[in-house]
């Protein structure tokens, strides 16, 4: 099972963005809507369940591919139909899939990772859709039978894969800056950074909707930046001095505050050019009436950032949804390898000659980086 | 900056700083000053600045009544006695009654606490409403008081029977029901609960004894109740007037819209009654942005404070427009969402002509970052630097990082207050905020105040030079 694989790129069309609010180390930019057409709404769905299991092949309880993880909640995407604005937040929870007890903790069973539950309405679970996209990614190992792979290798992949992340509740800072930032009359997104890197993005397509979502950002996952940056005192304050020599009346000077407004709306746009614009390998994962929902990598360049997530596009191009999650230079290192030896059919030697590098070397790396029970012990 | 911390600062949590900054960051400036500037810091207590402040300031004094200068005795004497006459009577007992949890126990401390007891109006009702207090104090200082109260404040209601009618009242209320309904509503409140009395039926016949502050507070649980109590929305002070109209759901508001209305401009004319200067063509820029929402302990004060200031100025001043950060259907109907914009209400004001622009805001500026401050300084140093236009900023919350209220760029004053009545009071204070005046000259300001809560309070106190004046110069050496 390949899914068709196509490079494009996201751009934030029909988006605006605001000045920046800044926290200690963190920074929030306001993502701004003009146009908000209002058929198109998320809202949120909270499982408080310890751990979750999704089956993402066969059923329920059958024996089949499975994701596990910790998901605090789920979004319900609902378009198109009359009842969209209703639909938000007011109708009846029916308990979704099936809740285990495994000693002290519970334990959810559900069906995929994206469900349609009803004619106009999906229920998906973020970041988790992208992560599994991410963690399959060349999950079935080697097609050819070289001799160097382990026989756990041949016969069951990459099984079970893992990485992990960082709840947004880890760093307490960042509580601090969700509550006491202030969410702009049109906003439907962030932009997060810390330290002033990129972490994370999110966008939806309501206002509404996203000062409903606001706080769950706090349960989203991260990269381990978020930790790993958390000591550094704090972000530097930008300023964009106003000419006084350019000014001689008021309404030069609104003129010039205004452009003082452009300027950082520029500056945040450069400063997330690591993902808006970039080229990123996107699968496509659903079509919903008129909105089609992907999910993407960006190129896996080890220099360079590196983001997974998801997106929904309307016909005409608007960015509708989006939710990104930042690789770390860890993960982004072992997707590299794996990326490379895929491209070279696994064959070890080919895939060092890409790597313009030696096969004891590319060896080690794959050792290294965690990976070595892909080969077999005799394998220098 | 001592004296705008005094204005804002209470301790409590605010929207971007929390409770303990606070507090330790309020009690380094007041050690600092004391130590330093002792004449200027007792002054302070003149400048009204709030509540919170004047009682530690007083507290301070007291503790450390050694290290007066001789020639200052009998004005920080005064002083104490007098402020602390002024103080709300909970605010003042609470003071006596640390006097003991602090251990300050000098001659001069006592002198002030019997003078303080001796002047007020009613023993026998503080004896009831603020009995532990008292008690605490009268214990401490060794106090004999008139009558009947130090039998009442030790043995309480089992002495058998007391000729005045309040504390017989007290006593009867530990054995009656019906007796319980003529007690201050807080101790009522307490004996009720004794009594197994069902809340509604508590509220509706203790109605009558209540005082306005309890009636704004009680309103929100009297509505859970199903059971109203009736509020003269005349005579609230304006900026607790505006918090609790805030508190009300915005359908209520825009019902009541005319009556409310009348009842917010009343209280402003009468703020005004105290004496104040007519003001020109006035502009308020006025941020109801989400940070205005206050903290749980400080619940919307400074949009409230923003929202009566708008009130007050425009009873104040001839000519008066208002400019919001997100503009309102109607100033009542006003509610913190959004971000800081401030740079272009400021804009609009300035074009409107205004000759005085005062700002409410906490002084968090995001939409752009800095852009008042960089409009401001280009404003004032390009094109008004005759300074025709006066810009005040006016911050309610208090800024522990840094000591004082947050100030938007070197360009426009940062004041601080706490209630929108102080505004007439603060604007006074602006130059010195500025840093343009000289400490001399705040000294001078103060040195003026002074006197004048002086004269107030002597005129108010029997004839006659008060008896703490005296000992305060000859004892005030004396520490515990």
């Amino acid at each position: 099972m390949k899914a068709k694989v196509s490079v494009t790129n996201i751009v934030p069309t029909g988006l605006r963005l605001a000045p920046s609010q800044v926290w200690g180390t963190l920074r929030l930019v306001p993502v701004l809507r003009d146009e908000v057409r209002g058929d198109l709404r998320f809202a949120q769905r909270s499982y408080d369940d310890d751990l979750t299991l999704v089956s993402l092949k066969g059923g329920l309880k059958e024996p089949g591919l499975k994701y596990l993880s910790y998901v605090p909640h789920g979004l319900v995407m609902s378009w198109e139909g009359r009842h969209a604005e209703a639909v938000v937040g007011t109708q009846l929870q029916k308990p979704e899939g099936k809740a285990l007890k495994v000693g002290p903790h519970t334990l959810r069973l559900m069906h995929r990772m994206v469900r349609r539950e009803e004619k106009n309405r999906l229920r998906m679970l973020p970041l988790h859709l992208a992560m599994e996209g991410f963690l399959s990614l060349h999950f079935g190992g080697p097609e050819v039978a070289w001799a160097e792979y382990s026989r756990e290798a041949l016969s069951h992949g990459l099984d079970p894969r893992t990485e992990w992340s960082v709840p947004g509740w880890a760093n307490p800072l960042f509580d601090e800056a969700l509550r006491v930032f202030e969410i702009h009359e049109r906003q439907v997104g962030v932009l997060l950074f810390h330290a002033d890197l990129l972490l994370s993005a999110f966008i939806v397509s309501h206002p509404e909707d996203y000062r409903a979502l606001h706080r769950t950002l706090l349960e989203d996952f991260y990269g381990e930046l978020l930790l790993q940056y958390g000591f550094l005192d704090s972000a530097a304050s930008l300023e964009s001095p106003i000419d006084e020599r350019r000014v001689s009346s008021l309404g030069e000077l609104r003129a010039a505050v205004g452009r003082m407004r452009e300027d950082w709306a520029e500056f945040q746009g450069f400063m997330a050019g690591g993902l808006f614009g970039a080229e990123v390998w996107a699968t496509s994962v659903y079509g919903a009436g008129p909105f089609h929902l992907q999910r993407f990598v960006t190129g896996l360049q080890v220099s360079e950032e590196n983001h997974i997530g998801e997106w929904v596009t309307r016909q005409d191009g608007t960015l509708e949804y989006l939710r990104t999650y930042r690789l770390s230079a860890a993960q982004t290192r072992r997707a590299y390898l794996l990326k490379q030896l895929a491209l070279a059919d696994w064959n070890l030697d080919r895939a060092a000659e890409a790597l313009k590098t030696t096969r004891a070397e590319l060896i080690l790396r794959l050792r290294n980086a965690g990976f070595g029970y892909l080969l077999k012990d005799s394998v220098k | 900056m001592f004296v705008n911390a005094c204005f804002s600062c209470t301790g409590q949590r605010e929207f971007y700083n929390d409770a303990r900054g606070q507090s330790v960051s309020i009690e380094f400036l007041h050690a600092y000053i004391l130590g330093n500037y002792r004449r200027l810091y007792a002054r302070t207590l003149a400048a009204g600045i709030n509540h919170f402040n004047q009682a530690q300031i007083i507290l301070n004094l007291l503790a450390t009544g050694k290290q007066t200068p001789a020639g200052d005795r009998r004005e920080e004497g005064a002083l104490i006695a007098a402020s602390l006459r002024s103080l709300p009577p909970q605010r003042a007992f609470r003071v006596l009654e640390l006097l003991r949890e602090r251990r300050i126990n000098n001659r001069r401390a006592r002198a002030i606490a019997r003078e303080y007891l001796e002047g007020r109006e009613e023993p026998s009702f503080d004896a009831v409403k603020y009995r532990a207090k008292l008690r605490a104090s009268v214990a401490h200082g060794h106090l004999k008081l008139a009558g009947e109260l130090n039998a009442f404040l030790f043995h309480g209601w089992r002495k058998r029977v007391f000729k005045t009618p309040l504390l017989e009242t007290f006593r009867r209320a530990h054995y009656q029901q019906a007796a319980l309904f003529e007690l201050p509503f807080t101790i009522a409140e307490g004996l009720a609960v004794k009594h197994g009395i069902p809340r509604d039926v508590f509220l509706e016949r203790i109605e009558p004894r209540l005082t306005v502050g309890e009636r704004l507070r009680l309103q929100g649980a009297a509505a859970r109740q199903e059971g109203a109590i009736a509020i003269d929305l005349g005579n609230a002070p304006l900026t607790k007037l505006a918090l609790y109209l805030l508190s009300m759901k915005p359908e209520t508001r825009r019902e009541r819209h005319a009556e409310l209305h009348a009842a917010l401009e009343r209280a402003a004319t009468r703020t005004l009654r105290r004496g104040t200067v007519p003001l020109g063509r006035v502009a308020a820029v006025l941020d109801n942005s989400y940070s205005a929402s206050g903290s749980t302990e400080k619940r919307r004060r400074p949009l409230g404070v923003a929202l009566a200031a708008h009130y007050l100025l425009s009873s104040m001043a001839r000519e008066y427009r208002a400019f919001w950060t997100s503009p309102p259907e109607s100033p009542l109907l006003v509610g913190a969402r959004g971000q800081t914009d401030l740079a272009s209400p400021l804009l609009d004001a300035l074009e409107w002509g205004a000759e005085l622009v005062v700002i409410v805001s906490d002084g968090y500026d995001n939409d752009p970052p800095h852009a008042v401050a960089e409009l401001t300084r280009v404003f004032r140093t390009k094109l008004d630097p005759s300074r025709r236009t006066t810009l005040i900023h006016v911050n309610p919350v208090f800024a522990s990082d840094l000591y004082a209220p947050r100030a938007l760029g070197a360009y426009v004053p940062t004041v601080g207050v706490r209630d929108a009545e102080d505004l007439p009071t603060v604007l006074g204070f602006a130059r010195f905020a500025e840093g343009a005046a000289p400490l001399s000259e705040l000294e001078d300001y103060l040195a003026a105040r002074v006197r004048r809560l002086l004269e107030r309070g002597r005129r108010a106190a029997e004839p006659g030079v008060s008896p703490v004046e005296d000992e305060a110069t000859l004892d005030a050496g004396e520490d515990a």
